[in-house]
């Protein structure tokens, strides 16, 4: 559940939800991360930080590289927070529907 | 298995899309939402006050078996097209929410189905993704409560 609250903050940041864009694409150095954004690098540095302790992206070795992979299955839980409030507009709407079927005019 | 209801939802931006088939005719989807008594059926929530007219008010409220106010909610209607459209803000009571804008159109596709489309916009970006997550947060909070009453069996 903390992890959830996290996931929501980390991708409250523009910055963040651009690096997740690139790296859903590729897996990639902090280096060429950078390389993609105005901003300073040891801002890109803390935001993958951020994205690293939220389990959105996952560090590994290649080498004398460390190269940033995302998280399909924490991604998954981001993609899923919309879905109960959908299920409630459904619900709701299966009731209008039930109650439409049943209503008699003129009862 | 193709969904009935679906949301669109774009990241970053303050307002969403519901839409929704209904095997209902036209006529009927659009009572639902103007006759309280119907209303009151599929929304769970009393009608304390439903002016539909261009310029009128309106007000829903849910009670606890004790009689408590678990839900209120209230705001004008813009505009009012019967069959068509209707435009309305929407705010709950006690809530950190803020007021939102509702536009929600009836369509007729067939004879005996119709096609219902809400866009809401809220105050902020930020405001829409806390009411979004409303039902996810409720979601935890219920298996908590639901938790909690079984452990309180076990002593």
């Amino acid at each position: 559940m903390n992890l959830r609250r996290d996931v929501f903050q980390a991708i409250a940041d523009p910055t963040r939800r651009a690096i997740l864009l690139l790296v859903a694409s590729q897996s990639l150095t902090a280096g060429a991360i950078a390389a993609n954004f105005n901003t300073a690098r040891p801002t890109v540095s803390k935001h993958l930080q951020i994205l690293t302790e939220c389990r959105l992206l996952e560090q590994k070795q290649t080498g004398r590289e460390i190269y940033y992979h995302i998280n399909a299955q924490n991604m998954k839980a981001i993609a899923d927070f919309i879905e109960p409030f959908r299920k409630m507009w459904d619900d709701r709407f299966n009731k209008l529907e039930a109650v439409m079927k049943d209503y008699k005019p003129n009862k | 298995m193709e969904q009935k209801t679906k949301i669109n939802a774009e990241d970053g931006k303050q307002d969403l899309v519901i839409t929704r088939q209904f095997d209902l005719p036209l006529e009927l989807l659009f009572k639902a939402y103007v006759e309280p008594e119907l209303l009151e059926q599929w929304m769970g929530s009393k009608v304390i006050k439903l002016e539909n007219k261009k310029h009128g008010g309106w007000h829903f409220e849910k009670k606890d078996a004790e009689g408590n106010i678990v839900f209120s909610a209230n705001g004008v209607i813009h505009d009012f097209i019967p069959e068509q459209k209707i435009t309305r803000t929407f705010e709950m009571a006690n809530t950190p929410f803020g007021v939102q804008l509702e536009i929600t159109e009836f369509e007729k596709l067939t004879d005996n189905t119709s096609k219902l489309t809400m866009h809401v916009i809220y105050e902020s970006a930020a405001q829409r993704d806390e009411v979004l997550k409303l039902p996810f947060k409720q979601g935890i909070n219920w298996a908590h409560n639901r938790l909690e009453e079984i452990v309180s069996k076990l002593k």
